[in-house]
């Protein structure tokens, strides 16, 4: 089979919501306009039933595969390997749609975009939102395109917390979810690293109370903070041990300073200093909320009715190196939704990439999951089987 | 289905919530889901089996039942099944006790160590006996706890299980003749148990 992969492809915006049609969020404020920016791969059948959604991770956005017109071919959107023609979100079969999130920076609104009620960016005045929110917000930009029943929602970590709350909200909407690295209720542990990582950015003298757009100074430093610690938490100590060891960056000896020695300052030096350049600071504060209080089985009773609504299936993966969100975390997830009485599928797959496992290609079993998951799903709806495929 | 399945789900029955450990390719809990009407979750330690249940859109945790089995609740089913397994795990004691916890009733298949076939190989060739129920030499055999009917009856009673049905069947898993109920432990290949916890 050729692996070409989708070649070029477009972000394209929508407005969701207007003032006349504004979003109500779960807290029971409104947002007036919004407008999700999105991509599409593949081909929505005639029946409509071939819809696989990306739900994306904190710091990913609409653009899960392919190439954008005059990018570098060799980085394709964040998810490239797990999406395109004859990949497991195989875009020969399936209509694979991805968008940025509510409280986005990559062109959803956000904290950064335009308050039409002041003409000044929302800052921390942008509403705080929650899982539901984001999933409400891709609702709206699926009924723009036509679209009412998914074949999947796919995510990992946030992307699989907004899976999972889609599965609740509206079972009889998704005929599958697939849960990928993900919790249904953070730890103590989670939160305090969220709170380090808030308190980078928001003690940063540059931060202005979240005003800083217009000024010559953003939280730069802050941000790059907050995200080098989040890298920590994201690999695990084999897989830090085994790129970087004890290794001095450019040199054989120490240099026995407080300047970056080590290969592993560097890279997390590197790792945040990049960030800075793509990423908005509020966004990162508000996205860690929406983390920090996510707790969809918090009345176990309402899950339960909902789930009885619908036939969603799950499918829940976990990896054994992630210690951001370990197994502990899906096992729960798991024992919660077979409480309330859906069908889950589960696996721990060894890998030694830690949290962001759910990114690789490799184990192969852990793509192998996830396809024949899809295909089962495809074949429930009369999809065509995978060409070649038994 | 491998007719030994048929006779499982029979013992089963209909609208039960079931756990199959050792569940394999799903063929059991697929037909116990589509045609019974029960809801039901495996668990299978072999990749390949893991995915023919995915393919065939059965429920199932990959993993080890030995380390999965008191991960669940107290009564989270109505049944429990163990399908020619039991003789490969560490403690079926241990295993047998678990299910209990789970379930309140436990669907059981094994493979009877004291059919005559057996006991001769053992007694006039004094080698350990290979046959189609049990087609493993001894040094690859993932059969690790073998017993006899009257083995597991006597486990089962020391352990507060109730025999509730019992059928003996052949090696390739079809009802054994009538006369096998004269001696089971000597003339039945393979057995069926349902129990009551």
């Amino acid at each position: 089979m050729s692996d070409a992969g989708l070649g070029i492809v477009e972000t394209r915006r929508a407005v969701v919501f207007t003032g006349d049609r504004p979003l109500r969020l779960a807290s029971g404020a409104t947002l007036p306009e919004v407008e999700v920016a999105y991509e599409t791969y593949g081909r929505l059948n005639e029946e409509k039933t071939n819809a696989v959604f990306i739900c994306h991770a904190l710091s990913g956005d609409a653009h899960a595969a392919g190439t954008h017109f005059g990018d570098d071919p060799k980085r394709p959107g964040w998810w490239d390997n797990i999406v395109g023609p004859g990949r497991p979100l195989d875009t020969d079969r399936f209509f694979v749609i991805c968008a940025n999130v509510l409280g986005g920076c990559k062109g959803t609104t956000g904290p950064s975009s335009i308050n039409p009620a002041t003409g000044e960016p929302y800052g921390l005045r942008f509403p705080l939102v929650q899982v539901r929110d984001l999933v409400e917000t891709h609702r709206a930009l699926l009924r723009e395109l036509g679209i009412e029943r998914l074949l999947a929602a796919v995510g990992g970590s946030l992307g699989g917390m907004q899976a999972l709350q889609w599965a609740i909200d509206h079972p009889t909407e998704v005929d599958g979810a697939a849960i990928i690295a993900a919790s249904a209720r953070l730890s103590a542990q989670n939160i305090a690293f969220s709170a380090v990582a808030r308190e980078a950015i928001m003690r940063d003298p540059d931060f202005a109370g979240g005003d800083y757009y217009a000024n010559d100074r953003r939280p730069d430093a802050g941000l790059a903070l907050a995200r080098m610690i989040g890298h920590i938490t994201y690999l695990s100590e084999e897989s830090m041990r085994e790129k970087f060891g004890r290794r001095i960056q450019d040199a054989e000896v120490p240099r026995f300073g407080f300047d970056v020695d080590f290969q592993v300052e560097s890279y997390l030096h590197y790792q945040g200093q990049s960030f800075v350049e793509r990423f908005d600071a509020n966004t990162y504060l508000y996205m860690g909320r929406v983390m920090d209080y996510f707790d969809p089985f918090e009345d176990p009773v309402h899950v339960q009715t909902q789930i009885a609504k619908g036939g969603t299936s799950f499918l829940v993966i976990s990896f054994d190196s992630d210690w951001r969100f370990s197994t502990e975390h899906a096992r729960v997830m798991a024992s919660e939704l077979r409480g309330a009485g859906a069908p889950v599928t589960f696996q721990e797959i060894s890998s030694p990439h830690g949290h962001d496992s759910f990114l690789f290609a490799e184990p192969p079993e852990y793509h192998r999951t996830v396809a024949g998951y899809l295909d089962r799903l495809a074949a429930q709806a009369g999809i065509a089987s995978r060409e070649g495929a038994a | 289905m491998r007719p030994d399945l048929d006779i499982v789900a029979d013992l089963v029955g209909s609208g039960q919530r079931v756990l199959d450990l050792g569940c394999g390719d799903g063929a059991l809990l697929e037909n116990l889901i589509s045609e019974r009407d029960c809801s039901g979750l495996g668990v299978e330690r072999e990749l390949d089996d893991f995915h023919a249940c995915i393919a065939r859109g059965v429920p199932v945790t990959q993993g080890d039942l030995e380390e999965e089995l008191p991960r669940f609740g107290a009564g989270d089913f109505d049944v429990a099944v163990l399908s020619l397994t039991l003789q490969a795990v560490r403690r079926p004691d241990q295993v047998l006790t678990e299910m209990k916890r789970v379930a309140s009733r436990l669907v059981v298949s094994l493979p009877n160590f004291a059919h005559w076939r057996l006991r001769s190989t053992l007694a006039l060739r004094g080698r350990m006996p290979v046959t189609d129920a049990l087609p493993y030499h001894w040094y690859d055999t993932p059969n690790i706890h073998l017993c006899t009917i009257a083995d597991f009856e006597a486990l089962s009673d020391e352990l507060g299980l109730t025999v509730d049905r019992r059928i003996l069947i052949d090696a390739r898993g079809r009802r054994a003749p009538a006369m096998t109920r004269r001696a089971p432990n000597l003339l039945a290949e393979r057995v069926v148990y349902s129990l009551i916890a």
